[in-house]
């Protein structure tokens, strides 16, 4: 079994609505220090049966052709398990 | 005029849009299932709005890879008119029919409310016969309407002449106020490079009837199917 989580997140270059409400709520709780929030999304994806090169293959085709847009976000591929 | 509504799990506008084109309009009106790849033989296709798929992992994102939407794609390519309301404006974005991308609404808040556009480019297959500058009331209701373009698309659809309708105030002055989502240069639709693909956030088909509270929505679609 392989597991490989997928990081999604909005390209630096893009406002993020959500990350900056909730660091304005975090600064509203007295946590001054963060000065920058980007909100994102993962998915956990477990795959069986294939190696660990042709997991991340096709974890990297799912990343870029379904669970992120490539317009506004970014991601990164990282083994879990 | 033979009228394509799609019709995907979690499209909440087609009824409406089928009424609008169809009651009020007088025009043939076909519910296109989003597995069926015939569009039977329509001359337009409508993607309405709603919350396609649940819109679970970013809205269009999931309605893109049916099999509708490889059909309206190659209808499209062959110059055919083409409007998308809304989610359907997110799934056009998506299938890469159109530019940019929708971000949460720069107040996070989903918008259900009444805004104003003017129509900027009239000569699309949504806004043809209309006047430049004319001003339109007409509802929302969308989480992620900001819409996005880097500045390279941004400048690029300026400069095309591809912006179709700007939010603006009731006089029709551009401001950041009348800006409710924050969508760059205050754009509400757009349209792809032959003009035959046209979207918009606001909802027409919500405001062609004076019992909705405005009907100056109606314009839009009775442009669309005037060709």
């Amino acid at each position: 079994m392989i597991q490989l989580r997928v990081l999604v997140s909005l390209k630096t270059s893009v406002f993020d609505p959500q990350g900056r409400t909730t660091l304005e709520a975090l600064h509203g709780l007295g946590y001054k220090a963060a000065t920058a929030l980007r909100q994102g999304k993962s998915f956990l994806l477990t795959f069986e049966g294939i190696g660990e090169d042709e997991a991340k293959r096709q974890a990297e085709e799912m990343a870029a052709r379904v669970l992120s847009n490539p317009v506004i976000e970014s991601f990164k591929i990282e083994r879990v398990a | 005029m033979k009228v394509g509504v799609v019709v995907f799990p979690g499209s909440n506008c087609d009824h409406d849009t089928q009424r609008v084109f169809g009651e009020v309009l007088g025009q043939d009106v076909l519910l296109l299932w989003h597995k069926d790849a015939d569009l039977q033989g329509a001359d337009v296709i409508v993607i309405p709005g709603g919350f396609s798929y649940g819109d679970y992992l970013r809205t269009g994102a999931i309605a893109r890879f049916s099999s509708v939407m490889n059909s309206v794609k190659a209808f499209a390519e062959k110059g055919r008119p083409v409007l998308g309301i809304c989610n359907g404006f997110q799934i056009l974005q998506e299938s890469g029919m159109l530019d940019g991308a929708m971000l949460r609404n720069r107040n996070v808040k989903f918008l259900s409310q009444r805004v104003h556009i003017k129509v900027e480019a009239t000569n699309t297959v949504a806004t043809r016969g209309l006047k430049s500058g004319e001003v339109m009331g007409m509802p929302i209701a969308h989480g992620d309407g900001n819409l996005y373009l880097d500045n390279e698309a941004l400048t690029r659809i300026e400069s095309q002449g591809r912006v179709v309708f700007r939010y603006c105030d009731a006089q029709g002055q551009v401001t950041d106020d009348a800006n409710v989502n924050g969508s760059r240069n205050s754009i509400a639709g757009i349209c792809n490079a032959s003009r035959n693909v046209v979207a918009l956030m606001p909802h027409p088909e919500r405001a062609s009837e004076k019992i909705l509270g405005s009907d100056q929505g109606r314009k839009i679609l009775e442009a669309f199917v005037a060709g």
